[in-house]
């Protein structure tokens, strides 16, 4: 693991656990949460992750597309969720 | 669960030698809080001139040990962390730390049944802390670890786990994809179907899977275990990778 190719780059929703519990306030990673763009309900603690850019970006584990992106400034902390959903309750 | 988002300050206890590239950092926490086995710590360290680095590391330790914790941590070369951690740091130093945070990436004897894990490199290290809490609990469901490494050296807590494995219901198999010792009789490739299947039968189709490693053998090793007849929502991942520089 101590090369840095590719794939080693993506780690998952775990990852950022404690920034996403420091933003909503609680523990996040066993959240679902779906992907607006294809429907794909995963644990938040499951999305792919990418934490090496200057924000986080979590995506969708089927089609890749952007579920949420966080970036800190000095002041503040933007959280952009646009690309996921709050999946349904279950129908009882 | 707000107590584990404030920063503490944790003060080393103690600093061993796991391998040549990785370390176990034993620290003392002024506002210890037990963990899930499979949890994390968040470590921040801040420079004079104010730059600040922030790394996950997982618990090695189970959370029968009250007041300290046990963090493991593999030297990434050109990492801004790992290198202090596993170089500089001496007894006694001290930084910031807060946890334990995750709840996806757990397990303890509540949950139960037959376990089974699989490791790649220092992946085993939250696998450790569901392994050590097994044996302080008295779980005496079985659980397997199959655990891949590059050279029998590169093995991480290869002497507990062999004391483990000859007391309680478990069962320990490594493959050493790189170079075997003379007279190596674990498995020599990277984890595939065949390996997987062979592991993970004993335990049958009701077993907790957890996988934990680079992201390559986590995909291999989490489809292995589908196709080995294991369902999706048993199996829980978690991918290690340069973010624990």
């Amino acid at each position: 693991m101590t090369e840095a190719k590719g794939d080693d780059l993506v780690l998952d929703g775990n990852a950022v656990a404690g920034t996403l519990a420091q933003i909503y306030g609680d523990e996040m990673t066993t959240v679902l949460a779906e992907c607006a763009n294809c429907g794909k309900v995963d644990h938040v603690g499951g999305l792919l992750a990418y934490v090496h850019a200057p924000g986080i970006v979590l995506r969708c584990t089927a089609c890749q597309t952007v579920m949420i992106r966080i970036v800190h400034t000095p002041n503040r902390t933007l959280v952009d969720v646009r690309g996921k959903r709050i999946p349904a309750p279950p129908k009882t | 669960m707000k107590r584990a988002l404030e920063w503490q300050i944790a003060t080393v206890k103690a600093v061993r030698t796991e391998t040549p590239e990785v370390k176990t950092l034993t620290l003392v926490l002024p506002d210890w809080m037990p963990h899930r086995p499979g949890q994390h710590y968040d470590v921040r360290l801040t420079a004079e001139d104010g730059y600040s680095a922030q790394r996950s590391y997982s618990v090695g330790s189970e959370p029968e040990r009250t007041g300290e914790i046990d963090l493991t941590v593999e030297r990434i070369d050109d990492g801004e962390v790992s290198p202090y951690l596993d170089d500089t740091v001496v007894v006694g130093d001290r930084f910031e730390v807060r946890g334990p945070i995750g709840g996806y990436f757990v397990w303890d004897s509540s949950i139960g049944g037959p376990l089974l894990l699989v490791a790649g490199g220092s992946g085993v290290v939250p696998l450790m802390a569901m392994l050590r809490h097994r044996a302080a609990a008295g779980v005496k469901e079985p659980a397997r670890l199959l655990y891949s490494a590059r050279t029998y050296e590169q093995i991480i807590y290869g002497e507990e786990l062999e004391r483990l494995a000859r007391k309680d219901g478990l069962a320990v198999s490594y493959t050493l994809t790189r170079s075997q010792p003379a007279g190596w009789k674990g498995y020599t490739r990277r984890i595939d179907d065949a390996m997987l299947k062979e592991v993970s039968a004993p335990l049958g189709r009701n077993a907790l899977a957890f996988v934990c490693g680079p992201t390559a053998l986590v995909e291999v090793a989490a489809d292995g275990l589908e196709r080995a007849g294991l369902p999706a929502d048993r199996i829980r991942t978690e991918r290690f990778g340069p973010s624990g520089s």
